[in-house]
């Protein structure tokens, strides 16, 4: 496992994650290893305005919390888009869960964080929950733990405009969880935050996964690498390397990802 | 479509407007503020002025204020990422558009009824027909401005864009809606416009109302004023994607 940076404890949790997976499956879990994929991408292509964000993509994102890392503009918005069904797609096929991505029944099996706080300013953190949730038609009762997991009960009755940039982008999290969804597609969910909080949320990611989800983070910082099961480097729309942290290490002999990455990039050009 | 979401919009909005006290105390106080205004300035004047423009004004404000409202709030849903989180859930673009009618067609019925309320009540407009009627044409008339404002948000980047559309949707409906010179006085090509405008009819049905209160003329002015607003609504439903550029 040599040579990462000890970032925030990251690793240990991953191995933490294997161990209790491994030993303890619950029944959800069995069935997404039994899937094969929670989502697959053939050859997408999307175009936006004269650009081919994505030229022709293919990737496979499996259960546990996968790293989608590249630097801002290239292409992980557009594709994250893709998996909730919001991008126009020129072709290709994407398909999430066995169906194909947007359609109907996966409207309340996938949970979505966009950049922006998704979320009404103008309401307390349990109005906009309470929403959503009516809006999913999930449980009332899941909004107080959806408010819980993201550390913000004392928060509740607050206005979400009174609230911190961290703290809005948390309840747009939360939305994200109402109904325990399948797989979660976060936009840079930790850009911004401080340490603490970062470490946070990444052992959240970590427990949701442990419950048998799929989650897909995005982060322009590399070492947020260390702290997935499985990296996507992405670079101009393409998928440079694929493979969990230490693998793509090894591979590239580098002694971190932002080295591999940068050894990738070199050898490709 | 469903009626659980639906109502869920509709609730979400109605919280939205009662936390914002100075938005509501506008929707509500500046229509009687403004019709006691009129009434004032003809005060002295002989004739029954009031009784000529008075229901013009009643039928303009749902109409002006739900329009100017629902385009700013829906724009802000569009640049926030409400919309869009929204569209990858089981929300229906008519269960959105349904909820925002609703919504503010029962502020429209409040607002309504406390400027009818005045109007009625204290400045002595003379109604012949039944008052309750005046309500619901206000309240036809509030979905109309929603509906438009839903439409036109989609054409606005900005809200800055967003508020100029009131002079250029707006405005010209309510010169040419027969309040200052009659309908069939205009130049032939103004009336043949004005006859393709909502609030034409909106307008009509509130002077009807006032005047000889023939309560089939009325009804169909209503009827007008609902197609346009169901066909604004239509038109609305097709600007909302799921999948965007």
């Amino acid at each position: 496992m040599g040579g990462g940076p000890a970032t925030f404890g990251g690793q240990e949790m991953w191995l933490d994650h294997r161990a209790t997976g491994l030993t303890h499956p619950r029944p959800r879990s069995t069935i997404q290893r039994m899937m094969k994929n929670v989502v697959e991408v053939r050859d997408l292509v999307v175009v936006r305005g004269s650009r081919e964000v994505l030229p022709g993509i293919s990737l496979d994102v499996q259960a546990g919390v996968t790293g989608l890392l590249g630097p801002s503009g290239c292409g992980k918005t557009t594709l994250m888009r893709c998996l909730v069904g919001a991008q126009q797609v020129r072709s290709g096929t994407v398909e999430v869960l066995g169906e194909p991505a947007g359609s109907a029944p996966l409207r309340t099996r996938v949970g979505y964080v966009t950049q922006a706080a998704s979320v009404y300013d103008d309401l307390t953190v349990a109005e906009n929950l309470r929403f959503f949730a009516r809006v999913l038609g999930v449980d009332p009762a899941s909004v107080d733990e959806a408010i819980g997991s993201v550390d913000l009960s004392s928060y509740r009755d607050q206005v979400v405009s009174r609230l911190s940039g961290g703290q809005r982008s948390r309840v747009s999290l939360a939305v994200a969880l109402l109904g325990q969804p399948d797989l979660l597609v976060l936009d840079e969910p930790t850009v911004g935050l401080d340490p603490v909080l970062r470490r946070d949320l990444w052992q959240l990611f970590h427990r949701i996964a442990d419950a048998g989800a799929a989650v897909l983070v995005s982060s322009h910082v590399m070492d947020e690498a260390e702290r997935c099961h499985r990296l996507l480097l992405m670079r101009e729309g393409q998928i440079i390397a694929d493979g969990p942290p230490d693998e793509i290490r090894e591979r590239t002999g580098a002694a971190d990802i932002e080295q591999a990455f940068l050894h990738l990039v070199e050898a490709t050009s | 479509m469903s009626a659980r979401i639906t109502l869920a919009v509709a609730g979400r909005v109605l919280t939205q407007v009662r936390r914002d006290h100075r938005t509501l105390a506008m929707l509500l106080v500046v229509p009687c503020v403004l019709i006691s205004l009129l009434w004032w300035m003809f005060d002295d004047l002989p004739g029954d002025l009031f009784d000529r423009f008075g229901p013009g004004l009643l039928a303009m404000f749902p109409f002006i204020v739900m329009f100017l409202v629902t385009s700013v709030t829906t724009l802000r849903e569009r640049g926030s990422g409400t919309l869009e989180r929204l569209l990858t859930m089981p929300m229906g673009r008519l269960d959105f558009l349904l909820g925002y009618a609703l919504a503010f067609g029962l502020l429209a019925a409040v607002q309504a009824a406390l400027a009818v309320g005045v109007s009625v009540g204290l400045l002595g407009l003379d109604v012949n027909g039944p008052v309750w009627l005046l309500g619901v044409v206000a309240v036809v008339d509030a979905v109309l401005g929603t509906a438009l404002g839903l439409l036109v948000s989609a054409f606005a980047t900005t809200e800055f864009q967003a508020v100029q559309f009131m002079p250029a949707f707006v405005l010209p409906q309510i010169l040419l809606c027969g309040l200052f010179v009659p309908r069939d006085a205009m130049p032939g090509v103004l009336e043949a416009i004005s006859n393709v405008l909502p609030l034409s009819y909106a307008v009509d049905a509130m002077q009807e109302l006032v005047g000889s209160a023939d309560q089939a003329e009325v009804w169909r002015d209503v009827l007008v004023v609902a197609v346009f607003a169901l066909a604004a609504l239509g038109l609305g439903a097709a600007t909302l994607r799921r999948r965007t550029p």
